[in-house]
């Protein structure tokens, strides 16, 4: 898959912006938020509390996607995120297929493209692609199958953007409005698609802070252009915080010794009830999973009252249900214009 | 043009309407279940003229309609709201206008997705005719005949007004 890696991902960040989204700006493809603007993030997040009501009743299901198929194409491993976009799917009727890649054709030979070629060739209509790779949802959908509805579900460092707008649900079900609110990421900046995300939807739905805190070592070199204020000192960085989202420490993507010892990091890092007692008494605390329990947290806090990590999972089913048939629509209003002027209809 | 009916006047004959083929079903306990945005404004005139004590139910059919593979989803869907058990219950389904009986057939559908309701009756404000599906009111304010460019619209919520709007063929 090297030929992933041939452009540079501000240049992917460029063409996304317009790839995911229809002539009359409807979404299409959702893989980053960047290019997104803050009337289509809020119509995701309304849409989304619609399917929120619809998994409180006796039959979660409603029929909008019925006789699509969904393809989960897992080419990095996944427990939540794969079963959210899995159980999504289902509750909008649609068939679902789940690839695990490392199992199946590419360990015999077989190339990415053909492999999605082959998917595409079966009627898929949509693709929900997690890789290790930045930049891998966007090259399918741009060059390999430009008719199935890509999702991201998470690329290398790049992006993750189902998982920031379930948080942004979550924050705003307990916030009401992101006027106003400061909200602090803490932990492994460096490694996560999922901060770059959410600072993206933050400052496009409008927050008034965003706030890294993190040892020097886990921030990224371009810390500076992404319009956040940073902060050191945990707790320093704690004044005031309306949201504090911990980040779970991403063992397997560190390279060389970026860390003294787990330890030391939750010592000064880890959030704990005291830390937690130095922002404002209502601030609600998220992880975006899986909790490490004494590494980034404290399991008082983790179950605590102030915590909505189990709320974000239930929402996760929302937004993705919303994001998934969004897209769909998008692609069929696409379709329609194209007969249209293909003559179909006077 | 045609005279368009008063909207008081209707919901008067709708009430009256209502009234009588509740009793005649012998209906005591109907829940009332309002489809949006009109049906939402009479079904909760009819639930406070009818002096109900549960409260009325919302429908946004959004994602049960059938012309999904047309259109697409509808950008302002808004969620359903229905504060009581379904279940071997007698619902009244409310629109302001039917016609072809697509949005009644999503309706019934969303509803069966809550539980098994013990009966659907159907009432609307006014009937187009137009019908593509067998779908009749139970009881209805009134029936009107337009030309086939025009369609009614019930606006509101204060003062409930219909107007006629042109559409292209």
């Amino acid at each position: 898959m090297t030929e992933l890696a041939a452009t540079p991902l501000s240049a992917h960040d460029k063409a996304s912006r317009n790839l995911q989204l229809t002539a009359d700006g409807q979404l299409r493809h959702f893989i980053t938020l960047d290019g997104l603007d803050r009337a289509m993030l809020t119509d995701i997040l309304d849409t989304a509390d619609s399917f929120i009501e619809v998994g409180e009743r006796t039959i979660k299901k409603v029929p909008l996607l019925r006789g699509r198929t969904v393809v989960n194409l897992f080419f990095e491993s996944s427990t939540r995120t794969r079963s959210t976009f899995e159980l999504a799917a289902k509750r909008l009727s649609a068939d679902v297929l789940n690839l695990d890649i490392n199992t199946s054709a590419t360990s015999k030979g077989e190339s990415l493209s053909d492999t999605l070629l082959n998917l595409e060739a079966m009627a898929s209509d949509m693709f929900v692609v997690r890789h290790s790779q930045s930049g891998a949802p966007h090259f399918i959908a741009e060059s390999v199958t430009p008719g199935v509805a890509i999702i991201n579900a998470g690329d290398g460092r790049h992006a993750h953007p189902t998982q920031a707008m379930l948080d942004m649900l979550t924050i705003r079900q307990n916030k009401q409005q992101f006027e106003g609110l400061k909200v602090a990421i803490v932990g492994d900046i460096l490694h996560s698609r999922v901060a770059r995300s959410q600072i993206r939807a933050l400052q496009t739905l409008g927050a008034e802070e965003v706030r890294l805190i993190a040892p020097g070592t886990l921030l990224p070199a371009d810390v500076d252009s992404l319009g956040c204020t940073v902060e050191y000192d945990m707790r320093k960085g704690m004044a005031d915080l309306d949201v504090v989202i911990m980040l779970r420490l991403q063992k397997e993507r560190m390279e060389g010794a970026l860390l003294p010892s787990e330890r030391e990091f939750y010592r000064l890092y880890g959030l704990d009830t005291d830390k937690l007692a130095l922002a404002r008494p209502d601030c609600i605390v998220m992880h975006p999973g899986p909790i490490n329990r004494g590494v980034e947290i404290e399991s008082a806090v983790a179950d605590g009252p102030q915590s909505v990590i189990l709320n974000q999972v239930t929402n996760g089913i929302a937004i993705r249900m919303a994001v998934m048939s969004m897209a769909m629509s998008g692609q069929v209003a696409e379709r329609t214009s194209r007969s249209r002027q293909q003559g179909g209809e006077q | 043009m045609t005279d368009l009916p008063a909207v008081p006047a209707l919901l008067d004959r709708l009430e009256q309407g209502l009234r009588h083929y509740l009793n005649e079903r012998g209906i005591k306990r109907p829940l009332l279940v309002g489809i949006r945005t009109g049906g939402v404004w009479v079904a909760s005139e009819l639930h406070r003229r009818l002096g109900l004590e549960e409260p009325c139910g919302e429908l946004d059919i959004s994602f049960y309609r059938d012309d999904f593979s047309r259109i697409g989803l509808n950008p302002r869907v808004t969620p359903s709201h229905l504060p009581f058990e379904t279940e071997d219950r007698d619902l009244v389904l409310v629109d302001d206008v039917v016609m072809s009986g697509r949005t009644i057939r999503a309706a019934m559908n969303e509803l069966f997705d809550y539980g098994r309701p013990s009966s659907i009756s159907l009432v609307a404000l006014l009937d187009m005719g137009g019908r593509e599906l067998p779908v009749q009111p139970d009881v209805c304010g009134e029936r009107l005949n337009l030309s086939p460019t025009q369609r009614v619209k019930l606006v509101g919520p204060e003062p409930l007004t219909i107007e006629i709007r042109e559409v292209k063929a």
